[in-house]
């Protein structure tokens, strides 16, 4: 047993309630503590997907019970993925939130760390009623992140995503009961072997509680018509939880993944791929929701915000083709997007910062201090985040589209992905023109964009350039990731009391 | 016991769905409150439904489930917090926007 498993997990637990404990030492100590936790977590990250590597599923047993009893940590290929790019993108909220935006309520640094502490036990776990319970560690955690700062814009759209994330915890919990009623297991893995091995008329409860599983993750992924609530949210949030928000609806996707190919897998007869059928065409209306919202939005903020659901439609779209190809396509796309939407979210904030009185609104305003840097930046997040070439959106498109073979697939996908696309470079460059080209002839706001927050930003936008650079490892880790996540014996053998 | 049982569990969650559907700040957390009762009775019943069933194996014929009163544990202290969040958030939202309705403004007739 491989203790570095848990690692994830009690670093942001101790360092969290630790900040907590210590909430009233010096700002400057509190900021060191959170960055030092946060970016620990991504040396530890790199040292799972290289231990993930070995195509093993690395399991951790709480408390030594034999699985399926008690609760396991499993680690492969796709979860410590996820947990790679969990800690990039946390390492760069945490740095631009420590330049001030920390001060705006009390506590952030804790519950930064108590939201990390969430997504990642999210990802390790392999109880389905375990993931129930860091889902509303990581929810609890973003409720306060994102009212963080006051405000009656922030009061209101926290009050939407509270009311409905805990609807959709009760339906969560409806689900779970279910399937510990007709199996009397929680463990996903054991689940997915009772699920096969189940009797035909059980198959309707089973299916029922598969598809109200889906309900909840569609709500966290934000896909359509669950998605009403992500645009506001994320525009009034601060910068920084915006952009650690991009992980959140990836939370939602990487669940689907989990469930739908472990417990509903290949193995599970009558029931295996129930849910592909429904979404395909969610995949397709998502993605076009977001560009028309895009093409819509009065906010840069809110911009970025539609962007997000572009991104989730897409997503979805490589997970519903149901082939190996295309959910590596997919998760390709996953680390792009979360990192060029968080880079997003913080460019957004600098442009705002140096707008004055009209702050995100799409008018016109004097001229940017810093025109040159933050368009330049702006230009590069853009062509990244529309998929042109030669960044990373491009490649994951590329990849999304070659996955689909001739056929009914490809005519949906192919003009809707494309089409997508040019109402994308539409909506971007109709803001970016704006923002950077027409000005009145007031003079610019005389304050410079802090170095920090300039480094945070470009940390995130360096992320694409290196999906691009190093396209060629990353690809053959996710292409591997995706071939393990199908290969269900590993994880059987887990309850069998195979791997250790 | 069982069809008394979900007919119990049936009337909450209507009366929870349509407090919830009040869109008002007060009846939406009695709604969301009266939903997570059921859920978690529902929870409850999942490890079937017997008297004089003795949670410890070899005290009686048969042996009643512990799981399901575990997770019962479990969801009941997070639903307890995630109410008493709400009622705060609401109270402010209410301080805030000024008024209890869920959108933060007044409908419109």
């Amino acid at each position: 047993m491989n203790h570095a498993l848990i690692l994830p997990l009690l670093l942001p637990l101790f360092f969290g309630s630790g900040l907590l404990i210590a909430h009233r030492a010096s700002p400057a100590l509190k900021r060191w503590l959170s960055v030092l936790a946060t970016w620990a977590l991504m040396p530890l990250a790199g040292w799972l997907l290289v231990l993930a590597g070995d195509d093993r599923i690395h399991v951790y047993v709480l408390g030594n019970w034999q699985p399926p009893f008690g609760i396991v940590l499993m680690l492969d290929r796709l979860g410590a993925l996820m947990l790679a790019v969990t800690s990039v993108l946390a390492s760069a909220a945490v740095l631009y939130a420590s330049r001030g935006d920390d001060d705006r309520g009390p506590n952030f640094h804790a519950l930064f760390q108590f939201q990390l502490l969430g997504i990642n036990g999210a990802f390790l776990t392999g109880d389905l009623f375990n993931l129930f319970v860091f889902f509303e560690i990581l929810l609890i955690a973003s409720y306060a992140l994102l009212l963080h700062g006051q405000g009656p814009g922030r009061a209101r759209a926290g009050l939407h995503y509270v009311v409905l994330n805990l609807v959709g915890s009760s339906l969560f919990l409806i689900a779970a009961a279910i399937l510990y009623g007709l199996t009397g297991t929680l463990n996903m893995a054991d689940l997915g072997v009772r699920v096969a091995a189940a009797e035909p008329s059980e198959a309707p409860l089973l299916a029922a509680a598969g598809f109200l599983l889906l309900v909840v993750f569609g709500l966290k992924a934000a896909i359509l018509p669950l998605h009403l609530w992500l645009p506001r949210a994320y525009a009034s949030a601060t910068a920084p939880v915006a952009a650690l928000f991009a992980i959140m609806t990836k939370v939602g996707l990487y669940a689907i993944v989990r469930v739908f190919s472990l417990v509903y897998g290949d193995a599970a007869g009558t029931l295996a791929g129930m849910i592909e059928a429904w979404l395909w065409p969610l995949a397709m209306l998502t993605l076009a929701f977001g560009v028309f919202g895009a093409l819509a939005a009065k906010e840069l903020q809110l911009l970025m915000a539609h962007l997000v659901v572009v991104s989730v439609g897409t997503l979805l779209a490589g997970i519903a083709l149901g082939s190996e190809q295309g959910l590596s396509a997919a998760l390709y796309y996953l680390l792009h997007s979360t990192l060029i939407s968080g880079a997003l979210f913080l460019l957004a904030d600098l442009i705002v910062r140096q707008r004055g009185e009209v702050e995100g609104r799409l008018v016109v305003s004097p001229a940017l201090r810093q025109p040159l840097l933050l368009g330049a930046m702006f230009f590069f997040g853009a062509i990244s985040v529309a998929g042109l070439p030669p960044l990373s959106g491009f490649l994951g498109k590329v990849m999304l589209l070659r996955a689909v073979g001739p056929g009914e697939q490809a005519l949906a996908l192919w003009p809707v992905v494309l089409i997508g696309g040019l109402g994308m470079v539409v909506a971007l460059s109709r803001a970016g023109s704006l923002l950077f080209w027409r000005a009145t002839d007031e003079a610019p706001l005389r304050e410079r964009a802090d170095g920090v927050r300039l480094l945070a930003c470009v940390w995130l936008l360096a992320g694409s350039l290196v999906l691009v650079v190093a396209a060629q490892p990353i690809q053959a880790y996710v292409q591997a990731a995706a071939a393990q996540v199908h290969q269900l014996g590993p994880y059987f053998d887990i309850v069998r009391g195979g791997a250790r | 016991m069982e069809a008394l049982f979900a007919i119990t569990l049936g009337i909450m969650v209507t009366s929870g769905v349509y407090l919830l559907l009040r869109a008002r700040v007060f009846p939406v957390v009695m709604g969301l409150t009266l939903i997570s009762y059921a859920v978690n009775l529902f929870i409850f019943s999942m490890g079937r439904l017997a008297t004089g069933a003795v949670a410890v194996v070899g005290h009686s014929e048969r042996y009643g489930d512990p799981l399901p009163q575990a997770l019962v544990l479990t969801a009941i202290v997070i639903g307890f917090a995630m109410t008493a969040f709400t009622v705060v958030l609401a109270l402010r939202s209410m301080g805030e926007v000024g008024t209890d309705h869920v959108d933060g403004q007044e409908p419109t007739e």
